[in-house]
């Protein structure tokens, strides 16, 4: 019977022991353990969540630097190709303007060569002219009563350089 | 060796022996766990098993062997009583660790108890207030200022009345515990101010699972958001009274005083739960009291049923509360005191008995010893869950 009573004494002193420890706990143990549990959860939460978000801006950055790279491959394609074609254009440009330009040349020459040669049929023909008049004024001069014959020859003389 | 046995069994002092035995099987015990904790954590995930029902059986049939023990001892007292002073009465003695005393017991040398006195502290309403050591009784063999001692109980010569305040084996036990925790969780309070913020060290991190485990798995879930301001209570309950379970365990000064076995030292624990219970109530607490919402009426009126259900509910939570703990540590350590002791009582019979059943006692007590290691924890978790779960209940939400 004894070990189921309850001793006076000993509720007494178990309340009052037990208040105290419960006093001294608290102010000096659980709160500054709970509060620095508390505090390091948060900070590593934080940092936890910081790094979540770190991650995510360097993915991001690394998309924005892949987005980057394609488009300037896409730039640099297209200003090749560009530049390209324009080397082409001048290419065909020159091309075209070179053979005008030869054309022309070749034109030039052509009425340069056939004035020329006017010039020179012209002068031929003037030395033709004064030759067949010297000549005639020789043959005038040696024969100016002469056959018949003699002028026939002058005719054909005078027709042949026409002629030519 | 079979004097060495005989001189050993017929000693007056058996508690000296019981205590050794129990010294050496706790070590062993302990070096055994910890050099194969995965066969030691097998054998108690086995023990958990025999923890419900079937270890209260098992803890009837073992109180069952101990009446017969004592009875035994009773006749064969009777029969003989020259060699009483002899004899071992064993429930004399399961009752002398069991229960509270005056003075703390350390061994008994060549018929000389060696003790440490305690001081008696005694209010007599026409005397006044006598303070004394236990000492002056000298065992039992004095009286001192109209007080004497018998069986460990102060009386007055004259049977007037008086309270007794003293500071007795359990008092001191909870002074030794209170240094203990003061001294453990302050330490490890001033290193969570020292590393701020870095991964616990030494103390802590001995400390730091289980306060997690008390906030994260009995508070938050039993209270919900406003676990906070019963986090202090809960920890010191639950560090107070696995402590001294664990002190209780061991058989030595100054562990080995039965204080979370003892009826008073959990009935104030008991009352704190109730009145911090009590003290946080809201109004549907109460509602649910005097007007269970979702029972038909005629269960309320004219017969108030269901509210005097209630309120015997209210009263029988601590009431348990109390019980449990006390109940489960003084079986515990009765149990392994009976083991113990039927090596002696064996012996008394025959010294070749004797020997025989030490070898099973010494298993048995063994076996028990962890299980009590299990339940020093377990008791106490049981004991913070329920007073947790009881303030979550003090807190009736509207919406039923």
């Amino acid at each position: 019977m004894e070990l189921v009573t309850p001793d006076i004494g000993l509720i007494f002193w178990m309340t009052v022991s037990f208040t105290i420890v419960l006093a001294i706990l608290k102010k000096f143990a659980w709160k500054p353990i709970l509060q620095g549990l508390k505090d390091r959860e948060d900070s590593i939460k934080e940092s936890l969540s910081s790094a979540e978000k770190a991650r995510e801006e360097m993915a991001k950055l690394k998309s924005d630097n892949e987005q980057l790279l394609a488009d300037a491959r896409l730039e640099r394609d297209k200003i090749i190709k560009e530049a390209l074609a324009t080397a082409s254009n001048i290419k065909e440009d020159a091309k075209t303007e070179a053979s005008k330009i030869s054309g022309k040349m070749i034109e030039d020459a052509r009425t340069a060569i056939s004035s020329e040669k006017q010039e020179a049929v012209a002068e031929i023909k003037r030395q033709v002219a004064s030759l067949s008049l010297e000549i005639a004024e020789k043959l005038l001069r040696k024969n100016l009563s002469d056959s018949k014959d003699q002028r026939a020859l002058v005719d054909q003389f005078i027709n042949e350089v026409k002629v030519n | 060796m079979h004097n060495a046995l005989s001189l050993y069994l017929n000693a007056k002092d058996f508690r000296l022996i019981i205590r050794v035995h129990l010294f050496f099987v706790s070590h062993l015990m302990s070096i055994f766990a910890l050099r194969k904790p995965d066969v030691t954590s097998r054998v108690v995930q086995t023990m958990a098993k025999f923890t419900g029902v079937q270890f209260q059986i098992i803890k009837c049939i073992l109180l069952i062997i101990l009446a017969f023990g004592l009875s035994f001892n009773a006749n064969s007292a009777n029969e003989d009583p020259e060699t009483k002073a002899e004899e071992l009465v064993v429930g004399d003695l399961i009752f002398e660790h069991v229960l509270d005393a005056h003075d703390w017991h350390i061994l008994t040398w060549n018929g000389h108890h060696i003790s440490i006195p305690l001081p008696v502290i005694l209010y007599h309403p026409e005397k006044g207030l006598d303070i004394f050591l236990s000492s002056e009784f000298h065992h039992g063999h004095t009286s001192y200022r109209g007080y004497k001692l018998v069986d460990g109980k102060i009386i007055s010569e004259d049977g007037s009345k008086y309270y007794d305040f003293s500071i007795t084996k359990t008092v001191f036990a909870i002074i030794i515990s209170i240094v203990l925790l003061c001294l453990i969780f302050i330490s490890a309070a001033r290193a969570y101010g020292k590393n701020k913020g870095q991964a616990p060290k030494g103390i802590q991190s001995v400390i730091e699972p289980l306060v997690i485990f008390v906030r994260d798995d009995i508070a938050k879930p039993s209270i919900g958001e406003d676990y906070v301001r019963y986090m202090p209570f809960l920890l010191t309950v639950f560090f107070f009274i696995w402590l001294n379970n664990m002190l209780g365990l061991i058989p030595i000064f100054p562990g080995g005083a039965n204080v979370t076995g003892n009826i008073a030292v959990t009935m104030v624990l008991a009352i704190f739960t109730f009145v911090i219970t009590t003290i946080n109530t809201n109004k549907g607490y109460w509602v649910h009291i005097f007007n269970t919402p979702g029972v038909p009426w005629w269960l309320k009126f004219p017969v108030p049923l269901m509210p005097i259900i209630e309120i015997f509910g209210v009263f029988s939570k601590p009431f348990v509360l109390m019980l449990r703990l006390f109940a489960n540590i003084t079986a515990g350590h009765m149990i392994i005191l009976v083991f113990v002791s039927m090596i002696f009582i064996f012996g008394s019979i025959n010294v070749w008995a004797g020997y025989g059943t030490s070898v099973v006692s010494m298993l048995f007590s063994a076996a028990l010893s962890l299980l009590e290691i299990l339940v020093a924890f377990l008791q106490a978790y049981v004991f913070t869950l329920l007073s947790a779960i009881y303030f979550g209940m003090a807190k009736v939400e509207d919406h039923h």
